[in-house]
């Protein structure tokens, strides 16, 4: 039954919320995940991609999370010359969210975590310039529960950091527009994602087709928010499929956005902490945000818990969950934000030059890092990081 | 004002998280805007990858 008070609220029950309520549950500590949906992890909303190692950190991949394992990836520059790249020793994924999603809330819950959904978090609570809690409807009846630390996963909405005072609204350039459809009857070699870049198939994005089993796929588009005003993502989506997909059958359609901006500097302040989207935890060039966000949740649900036996949940309690996370991936996280501005300067001729540099590597030489050293010689490319993402290096 | 084809929408937030003055409201299958506090800068019509929003020349 829904307690008034607990240690920890932990608002939205994705990858993110599920990691941190099943860190502060591990240790003890009284937490409760508060999710508006029906169901955890569905609707899905979300490519499903996820590289083996970045997963590996947290958990044992279990095998009906796993639609299909990806072993290389097909790139597609704007005038159609593809480029196929092995994984060599990575192994990325097409997940089912809707099973990994649930399963982790299911960890957190066996671990003493409490799991409710249905529940819709409408405000937050302060007192002294302290969030102490959430105000929620629960089943059609509003409640108030009374919290030391509220943990914000609520995903790329993020208002729970809103209404606690911190800035988490994305600017239109650094917000990706993203529809994507899950399609049958479609002929797709097995274990391989492919990419399309450019101007013409996706400005400031890419078009993916990732496979999940045979027929199957996620094929899916994210533009970028500086020119989803011109043409909506469905728009150039649909152009796709009718000219790589004529005879596919979409099953679903899904959209979202992608917050792929600079890691927010401070995701924290007193009684108050976001993980996941919510504290734009997204690898801004590829959009990846499955393992991004379970590393934010995961360190903060560490840092929660401990903060709880200390007795200090004031910002300064709580401030070494943007420290690990400075240490633990900021770096790349800044690189990444760095080479996405600069591929969005790429002409549509400049990727083209980039594939026939790249074709010109023979095939069973084309890994991952020799493609790297050959695009380098133009530009870092966002071919090849998209790559390096996915295959979880 | 912001017109919403609400049987449309896919109920993602998209809109929410680019709001400048937060008064989009969605919930697992409901949108809201608070008209009053809209300040009719288009970023949600923008952003929404569906076209579920659209710009209503006030009458
Ligand atoms: C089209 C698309 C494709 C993508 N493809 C990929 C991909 O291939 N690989 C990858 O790694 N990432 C991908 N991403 C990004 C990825 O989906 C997110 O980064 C990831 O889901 C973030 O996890 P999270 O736990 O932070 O948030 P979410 O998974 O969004 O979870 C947030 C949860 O909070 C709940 N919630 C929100 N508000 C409230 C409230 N007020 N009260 C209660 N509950 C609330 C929501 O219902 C939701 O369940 C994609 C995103 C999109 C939109
Ligand atoms: S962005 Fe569009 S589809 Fe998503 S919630 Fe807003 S109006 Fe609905
Ligand atoms: S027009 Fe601007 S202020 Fe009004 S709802 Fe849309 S984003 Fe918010």
């Amino acid at each position: 039954m829904l307690q008034n008070k607990y240690d920890v609220v932990v608002v939205g029950g994705g990858p993110a919320g599920s990691m941190a309520a099943w860190e502060v549950a591990k240790r003890g500590v009284s937490v409760c995940m508060l999710e508006k949906d029906r169901d955890i992890g569905y609707p899905v909303r979300c490519g499903e991609a996820a590289g083996e190692s970045g997963l590996r950190q947290f958990v044992e991949i279990q095998d009906n999370w796993i639609a299909e394992k990806i072993t290389s990836a097909k790139l597609v520059s704007p005038n159609f010359t593809a480029v196929d790249v092995n994984f060599a020793s990575e192994t990325g994924y097409i997940l089912n969210r809707r099973i990994f999603d649930y399963d982790l809330s299911k960890y957190a819950a066996n671990a003493g975590a409490e799991v409710y959904t249905k529940a819709y978090v409408k405000n937050v609570l302060t007192k002294n310039g302290q969030t102490n809690g959430v105000v929620l409807d629960y089943l059609g009846e509003e409640k108030q529960i009374q919290a030391k630390i509220v943990i914000g996963a609520d995903g790329l909405t993020s208002r729970v950091g809103r209404w606690a005072g911190l800035k988490t609204q994305v600017r239109m350039k650094d917000m990706e527009s993203a529809v994507q459809y899950s399609v049958a009857n479609v002929d797709i070699e097995p274990n391989k994602m492919i990419m399309y870049v450019g101007m013409n198939h996706a400005p400031g994005g890419y078009v993916w087709v990732f496979p999940k089993g045979k027929k199957f796929a996620n094929i899916g588009i994210g533009i970028s928010g500086k020119y989803s005003k011109h043409k909506s993502a469905q728009k150039y989506l649909d152009e796709f499929m009718k000219r790589e997909y004529p005879d596919a059958a979409i099953l679903t359609t899904m959209c979202g956005g992608v917050p792929c901006a600079k890691p927010m500097e401070k995701p924290v302040a007193n009684g108050i902490m976001l993980v996941g989207d919510a504290a734009h935890q997204i690898n801004p060039m590829t959009g990846g945000g499955i393992v991004a966000g379970m590393k934010g949740g995961w360190i903060a649900g560490q840092v929660a818990a401990k903060a709880i036996q200390n007795n200090d949940y004031s910002e300064n309690g709580l401030i070494d969950y943007p420290k690990r996370m400075r240490k633990d991936f900021g770096k790349n996280h800044e690189r990444f934000y760095k080479i996405k501005e600069a591929t969005e300067k790429l002409t549509n001729d400049e990727l083209n030059s980039i594939a026939e540099k790249v074709l010109s590597i023979p095939h069973s030489q084309r890994t991952l890092t020799s493609v790297f050293k050959a695009a380098v010689f133009k530009k870092p490319t966002l071919i090849i990081d998209v790559l390096k993402v996915f295959a979880g290096v | 004002m912001i017109n919403i084809r609400a049987n449309r929408c896919d109920y993602c937030g998209a809109c929410v998280s680019v709001c400048p003055v937060d008064c989009i409201e969605v919930r697992e299958s409901s949108i809201e805007i608070e008209h009053a506090i809209c300040i009719d800068c288009d970023l949600c019509v923008e952003i929404c990858p569906i076209e579920v929003l659209e710009v209503h020349a006030a009458e």
